[in-house]
């Protein structure tokens, strides 16, 4: 894997998904892939539609990372969250707002739009989702 | 001044970061009594928020309010001095985010604290024209105060965002009269490359904060046939609590009118943001009928002044996102050297 610096195409690419949990859903079998896909994953049909995904969903389970990444260090401890969307879509990401203690297994959480680093050698601010627990009303 | 004939709020959005340092916590380190801090505590962004973060989170909520769709919006302008890049718009950032139209106007207002509402003149006169069909007016700001420097018991983060659209019967308050005063006064400026702001003591006060706020004010009073009693609330800008309440001291405007519409206390001066949540704590009580005067003010230096009447789209729209209550409850309190770390004041 290439080191994760002065990449802006690749995040430039990457915006409807990591701005707006935009991909395309498969008619045939209903799996949600993140951003444009011509063939779906799981049955390989050749219709898909663009959709956007509520941006509300559980919580399946998290851990807490102490070894961060290069270009995370400096949120060193920071929780990982396994999210099951409205939808069903598992996705994988930062939980934010959040210690340990506040988590449960099952509670709702929402996407929100955080930093998530600054790019290496370009200084480029990549924004992207994060999850957290759904403010409440 | 001008009246406003057709634009009117759709739908308002708060954002306040969960983390919270208390006036007394900097006190502490900087050997200041406790007894006399200008607020109680202020609000702090997190390690991963910023100006366009808090702008989108407060949009988001704008947009739910207004029920209307992000790509109905052909305007998004960000009022803050605290843009994450010195060159390269925060709007099409948040616009982006959001998913608003293509064709869309974006630039950001610079104008000390009073640049969210100076977003609002934008984008009520755009939709006034025709131009559009709704837009996004935002106040955001992750307001740095040097440390050990009295702007550091105050400056806070924070973002407020309105939809506005044409006047109909299902908005949440619909703007009658606007007026901007501005004169050439040296009271607060941040040269570029500059981290931390310089303010000039000597005019902080009155010939900065209260000549604006009260011309303003009294021109869009006078002008409009309208006293201190056809108004049921007074939002003002709020660099402390002191100074909106020595505003209404003057103007006999009783403080049942004013402090509801206090938020500095508990949330810091989130300057371009800050009247803008004050109205949006406002709106979060306010009953159809009731008319408001919201008055920013910024430093270099000028105030923006509004009258609103509340609609009857308020008591149902309302209750579509979380209150500035409910943003404010969420709450984490930290010391004085997480709160280094959170605003980068750490540099290895
Ligand atoms: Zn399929």
């Amino acid at each position: 894997m290439k080191p994760l610096t002065s990449r802006p195409p690749f995040y430039w690419r990457l915006r409807p998904f990591i701005y707006r949990l935009e991909g395309s859903r498969c008619s045939v079998c209903g799996h949600f892939h993140p951003l444009n896909r011509v063939v779906c994953r799981r049955c390989g049909s050749r219709t898909l539609e663009r959709e956007r995904l509520n941006n509300a969903g559980r919580l399946v389970n998290y851990t807490v990372v102490h070894q961060a990444q290069e270009g995370f260090e400096k949120t060193t401890p920071y929780l990982v969250g396994w999210v099951e969307m409205d939808d069903g879509t598992n996705l994988v990401g930062q939980l934010t707002d959040c210690d340990p203690q506040d988590l449960k297994v099952g509670m709702t959480i929402e996407m929100v739009v955080r930093k998530l680093r600054v790019d290496g050698d370009s200084n480029l601010i990549v924004y992207g989702v994060k999850f957290r627990p759904l403010v409440q009303r | 001044m001008p009246k406003i004939r057709n634009a009117a709020i759709h739908g308002y959005g708060v954002y306040i970061p969960m983390f919270r340092i208390k006036g007394a916590e900097l006190a502490k380190v900087w050997g200041k009594n406790a007894s006399d801090l200008p607020v109680k505590e202020k609000a702090v962004a997190g390690l991963d928020e910023d100006t366009v973060t808090m702008a989108v989170e407060a949009s988001k909520y704008a947009l739910k309010r207004a029920g209307v769709d992000a790509s109905s919006i052909s305007a998004v302008h960000v009022g803050t001095e605290s843009k994450p890049y010195a060159v390269k718009p925060s709007g099409t950032l948040v616009a982006e985010i959001l998913g608003t139209s293509r064709k869309t106007t974006s630039a950001d207002l610079e104008f000390a604290c009073k640049a969210g509402t100076e977003a609002v003149q934008f984008i009520t006169a755009l939709v006034e024209a025709g131009r559009i069909d709704y837009g996004l007016a935002i106040g955001a700001d992750t307001a740095q105060g040097r440390p050990g420097d009295a702007l550091e018991y105050t400056a806070a983060s924070g973002a407020a965002a309105l939809v506005i659209g044409p006047a109909k019967n299902d908005c949440v308050a619909k703007f009658d009269y606007s007026v901007s005063f501005v004169t050439d006064t040296p009271d607060f400026w941040r040269r570029s490359y500059e981290r931390y702001p310089v303010h000039a003591s000597r005019f902080t006060g009155e010939p900065a904060y209260f000549h604006h706020t009260i011309s303003a004010v009294n021109t869009i009073l006078s002008e409009n046939g309208y006293s201190v009693n056809d108004i049921d609330y007074f939002v003002f800008h709020q660099p402390n609590v002191k100074f909106p309440l020595a505003v209404a001291k003057v103007l006999s405007i009783p403080t049942s009118k004013v402090v509801p519409g206090l938020v500095a206390d508990m949330v810091g001066n989130t300057y371009a943001a800050c009247s803008m949540v004050a109205l949006a704590k406002i709106l979060d009580i306010a009953s159809p009928g009731q008319r408001i005067l919201a008055t920013s003010y910024g430093s270099g230096a000028g105030s923006d002044s509004f009258v609103l009447t509340v609609c009857d789209g308020i008591l149902e729209k309302r209750n579509r996102a979380p209150t500035y209550t409910e943003l404010l409850s969420r709450r984490k309190e930290i010391d004085y050297s997480t709160y280094l770390k959170y605003r980068d004041k750490i540099r290895m």
